[in-house]
């Protein structure tokens, strides 16, 4: 076995610029594998962490319904969750921990002679710790606030930052949000960004009640964040909340609910079936320059038997018998696209940290697709590689020492 | 008598290209016992090589009985061909046939590549080492044919076929690009080999190198047409001392 190696190897360095264009197709075609797939591997990492980042054990009450209205119209759909319908749920519901609308509005707000448009969101006194958020300084308003509508608000660190100026704190500090002056009660600590290049920490959150009142006018709530004890109650509290909204909805026994829950699971297979397809295409299109490279590998094998068809004679000549023959040039065939896998696995761990650093893209290479493309490449070795070496095999050796 | 290394019975070989059907060999009957020295002899495309390819087991006849060592070749598949060819026979080809940017010795171990049960490298190594030097070619085992003489080339090519201990070497005029003194080397090698019992069938053209064999076979037409004895038989040893002195006189003089 070590002897057929050594044979292939010395064969393959006898004509390495040749062996190197030949590996050429199977360099790039592996790479995109990897480049590829660690860009759905990448994407979904990224997914995963933004929902962990939310916070543990979460479920999201959300209006409308997708299954129904077409992939869009959950997200499009009108508000639908009622005060009502909040309040029943956090008083009904056994195994809930936390719950918290969220009403969002776009709104100016000035600080002194400072001011920055920012996304105002309203939440209940549960969302800091559904969301763990944490606080720099100050504190988080109380349910108090939220029933009176109280001008209050927690104050995210680039808010902050754009407004007091660097490392000010500004709990204390009145803000004033379409002229009506708010008192900053907390200091969120920094989030960062995420990797969508969006800034977590530019926000501004307030009482639900106050945004719904002051800013936005809905009386409706178009999502609604909610922290159950522990997994293992997630599906239990996720059936109570359907039962106990599809009532309070008055959906008939039989029709679609015009609301969703979804756990952090479900939330994340949503977002990364995307991904998926988007995987799937590039493994696609590298499929189809393997099979182009492993034509490539085949078409030199079948030069490489054919210059070599009085050195096949010879080996005949002494003994070597058809199948010794076989396994030598699958041996340099798979030693070839083996090569070219691995070159092309290192040119994929050297392009993916490009296409994270110029275009933002989350990149995750894992060794899953590694071993994956080593082994696909060795495959297309051997599938390629076969005939040639067959063809090699069943040479006559007269014929084949005779061979001008 | 002993089982004869070879035995042939009406054997005969025909090549069909296209329409043309060639009769390489129309009939021969021989038997070879070991230790013989045998020379083939006779014109071109009297079907000497033909039958040497036959004899070396690279293939089979068209019609008659070809026994190697009481086996019945024609019955053999490819691959109980390729063992035989390895086991029993050394081939030694009239172009040398070595294999191009590879060593002497390595050229030298490509039979052991394929034995079966496999030998180990290292036993390798020895083996094609012994049989280099038995060439006389010991100190040149890292050479590549291109840095080789052809004299030396046919050497390694006999070294090859030797190292697998063959009960039978076979050779398509070996001395056919060699001038007369490496002619008369070469055929001290085989003289010697032909001593410690090795059975040695040759082709030549050269009367003279016919006479260093035990037993002239001549072919015409795909027969033989004689069988005898070698009388006077040449001694590669004195030849050469016989030669040495003829060179030694011309530049005296
Ligand atoms: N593969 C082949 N296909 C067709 N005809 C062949 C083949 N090999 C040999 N012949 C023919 O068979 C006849 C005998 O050829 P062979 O090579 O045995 O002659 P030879 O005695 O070795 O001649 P030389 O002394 O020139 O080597 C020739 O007429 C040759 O043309
Ligand atoms: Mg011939």
């Amino acid at each position: 076995m070590f002897a057929v190696l050594r044979i292939a190897l010395r064969a393959l360095r006898r004509n390495i610029l040749r062996s190197f264009l030949t590996m050429l197709g199977i360099i790039v075609g592996i790479a995109s594998v990897i480049v590829g797939v660690s860009m759905g591997t990448g994407a979904k990492a990224d997914v995963d962490k933004r929902i962990a980042s939310m916070g543990q054990n979460l479920l999201v009450v959300m209006s409308g319904n997708m299954s129904r209205g077409g992939a869009r119209g959950g997200f499009g759909s009108t508000p639908n969750i009622s005060p009502g319908d909040y309040d029943a749920l956090r008083r009904e519901v056994a195994g809930v921990v936390g719950a918290s609308p969220e009403v969002r509005a776009n709104a100016q707000i000035a600080a002194g002679n400072q001011n920055t448009f920012v996304q105002v969101s309203g939440v209940s006194a549960d969302y800091a710790d559904v969301r763990s958020w944490e606080f720099k300084s100050g504190g988080n308003f109380s349910d108090a606030d939220v029933r009176n509508a109280n001008k209050v608000c927690l104050i995210g660190a680039t808010t902050a930052k754009t407004l007091f100026g660097e490392n000010i704190d500004p709990v204390g500090q009145i803000v004033r949000v379409k002229n009506a002056p708010i008192s900053i009660v907390g200091w969120l600590s920094p989030k960062g960004v995420n990797s969508f290049g969006q800034d977590q920490d530019d926000i501004v959150l307030m009482p639900y009640t106050s945004v719904m009142k002051r800013l936005s006018g809905d009386t409706m709530f178009r999502s609604l964040n909610i922290q159950v004890e522990g997994p293992n109650v997630i599906s239990d509290v996720q059936t109570n909340i359907y039962e106990l909204l599809r009532q309070r909805h008055k959906i008939q026994p039989g029709r679609d609910d015009d609301f969703m829950v979804r756990n952090q699971q479900e939330m994340s297979d949503f977002f990364n079936a995307n991904n998926r397809v988007m995987t799937i295409l590039i493994g696609f299109f590298a499929g189809i320059s393997l099979v182009v490279g492993g034509i490539g590998i085949m078409n030199i094998m079948l030069v490489s038997v054919t210059e070599r068809t009085r050195e096949i004679g010879i080996r005949l000549a002494v003994g070597a018998r058809g199948r010794d023959v076989l396994l030598q040039f699958l041996t340099e065939a798979v030693l070839l696209s083996a090569a070219g896998g691995a070159l092309g696995i290192g040119t994929g761990y050297w392009l993916a940290p490009l296409l994270t650093k110029y275009f933002e893209f989350p990149t995750l290479i894992s060794n899953s697709s590694v071993i994956m493309a080593f082994t696909v490449s060795a495959i297309i070795g051997i599938v390629f590689g076969f005939f040639p070496a067959l063809k090699a095999a069943r040479l006559d050796p007269i014929d084949a020492l005779r061979f001008e | 008598m002993s089982v004869p290394v070879i035995q042939l019975d009406d054997f005969r070989k025909t090549y069909i290209t296209g329409e043309v059907e060639v009769k390489a060999v129309r009939g021969v009957t021989l038997s070879i016992q070991p230790g013989e020295f045998v020379a083939i002899m006779g014109a071109s495309g009297s079907g000497k090589s033909t039958m040497m390819n036959t004899l070396g087991c690279l293939d089979r006849p068209t019609s008659g009985r070809f026994l190697l060592d009481g086996v019945n070749v024609g019955e053999l598949d490819r691959d109980e061909l390729a063992d035989l060819r390895n086991r029993k026979i050394g081939f030694v080809f009239q172009g040398f046939n070595l294999l191009a940017r590879t060593s002497a010795a390595e050229n030298v171990e490509l039979p052991m590549l394929y034995s079966r049960p496999p030998i180990p490298s290292s036993e390798q190594r020895e083996r094609a080492m012994a049989s280099l030097s038995l060439v006389g070619l010991a100190e040149r085992s890292d050479h590549t044919p291109s840095q080789l003489s052809g004299g030396q080339q046919q050497r390694v090519a006999i070294a090859r076929g030797l190292v697998n201990q063959p009960k039978l070497l076979l050779a398509d005029e070996p001395t056919g690009n060699l001038d007369s003194r490496t002619s008369i080397e070469i055929m001290g090698i085989f003289q010697k080999l032909n001593e410690q019992g090795i059975t040695i069938v040759m082709v030549t053209h050269e009367l003279d190198i016919a006479r260093y064999c035990r037993r002239v076979v001549v072919m015409r037409d795909g027969l033989v047409r004689s069988d005898e004895a070698v009388k006077d038989r040449f001694l590669a040893g004195e030849e050469l001392a016989k030669l040495d002195a003829e060179q030694k006189a011309v530049q005296l003089t």
